[in-house]
């Protein structure tokens, strides 16, 4: 079976026997994009989410047949170190991480949740971001999306003051 | 004298005693007591129907406190799901993160076309069947179906007839289908509305 996708901005096509293989380890294994982790591969953790067309989706549980012709944004592509997203710089700012492994999948989560949420309350985040971290990041996590969204808002009324 | 009536009232009932035996046979031919399953009314096609409706998997999506239940068991969805805004869950955090639009035997997610939450109003969750049924024939609470509307969403949604594809679970174990079959269930529906979908009082 041939799929076609886009990935980080990249026309990828991809040759897989089996269509119900996850999305996830096509990413890391045919992509080589290593940044999406498995973790348990029941849709409960979080740690293999990224976008498609724009929404947080846990690539384990997502078979690659359904990607067929969608836009999907993993970690690597959300920014980079030169240009990091407000979420991967407020990230780095609070210094959240601990092991690591969780956080590219609550780094997505948190920019899906931004994305409709420009400003979330606690409640927000509680009800939005209920991915695992067994480090127990979630106090360094908490305070990093909400640097997060100032750093947003901030980019946005620079923008706005550019343009006009 | 005393005698002569003892013996009298003694022959007298040793005849009605005759009597009683020659009429009561006790072979089992002749004597067999009706089985209890013709006793027990017949199966009607509302009682099919609302044993499938009233199964807890299906009452799973119709809860009363908007909170989805999982499992035979129906415990509230893990991970602090709810209703959210549009039966889809939070903004970010949607049914559709998790569920798609078929059955996930890798990671055992159940999903099907347009899963959702029944809307808030259609809760059938602590409701008897009589008061389902009820729910299902108002407008107010079944989207303003028509009956002919509520019977066709019964029988060939895709979300609804999901119920004998569930798919398995987290373990691999499959999920415990219907207790009738997908057809007697259509069947059944059917007929209940043909005939007046008429709800007996219990
Ligand atoms: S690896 Fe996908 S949710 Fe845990
Ligand atoms: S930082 Fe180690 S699991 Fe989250």
């Amino acid at each position: 079976m041939t799929i076609s996708l886009n990935v980080n901005g990249i026309s990828q096509t991809v040759e897989i026997t089996d269509g119900n293989t996850p999305l996830l380890w096509v990413i890391r294994d045919l992509l080589d994009l290593k940044g999406t982790k498995f973790g348990c591969g029941k849709a409960a953790c979080g740690a293999c989410t990224l976008h498609i067309d724009g929404e947080a989706v846990r690539s384990c549980s997502y078979p690659v047949k359904l990607a067929k012709g969608k836009t999907i944004t993993t970690i690597e592509g959300l920014g980079n170190e030169e240009n990091p997203h407000p979420v991967q710089q407020a990230w780095m700012e609070e210094i959240v991480p601990q092991c690591g492994y969780c956080q590219p999948g609550f780094m997505m989560a948190t920019a899906a949740l931004l994305d409709k949420i420009p400003e979330p309350t606690d409640a927000d985040i509680d009800r939005n971001i209920i991915n695992v971290c067994r480090c127990g990041t979630y106090y360094r996590m908490r305070k990093a999306i909400h640097k997060a969204a100032e750093l947003s808002k901030s980019i946005e009324t620079v923008k706005s003051e550019n343009d006009a | 004298m005393k005698k002569k009536q003892t013996w009298y009232a003694l022959f007298l009932a040793f005849v009605i005693g005759l009597f009683a035996v020659a009429n009561y046979s006790t072979d089992s031919e002749e004597y067999s007591p009706i089985p209890t399953a013709e006793i027990a009314k017949e199966e009607t096609p509302f009682d099919k129907m609302m044993r499938v409706l009233t199964h807890e998997r299906c009452v799973n999506c119709h809860p009363n406190d908007n909170i989805p239940k999982q499992g035979n068991d129906s415990h509230p969805h893990y991970f602090g799901m709810a209703r959210g805004k549009a039966n889809m869950g939070f903004e970010a955090t949607k049914c559709t993160t998790c569920h798609q639009s078929e059955n996930n035997a890798y990671s055992g997610v159940p999903g099907a076309p347009e899963w959702s939450l029944a809307p808030a109003q259609m809760y059938w969750e602590g409701l008897n069947r009589v008061e389902i049924a009820t729910s299902m024939l108002d407008p107010e609470r079944n989207g303003g179906r028509t009956p002919e509307e509520t019977m066709h969403h019964l029988t060939e949604h895709e979300l609804v007839l999901w119920a004998w594809n569930p798919g398995v679970d987290a373990n691999g174990i499959p999920r415990e289908k219907p207790p009738v079959s997908k057809e007697d269930y259509i069947k059944a529906v059917k007929q209940w509305f043909e005939e007046g979908h008429i709800i007996p009082s219990e």
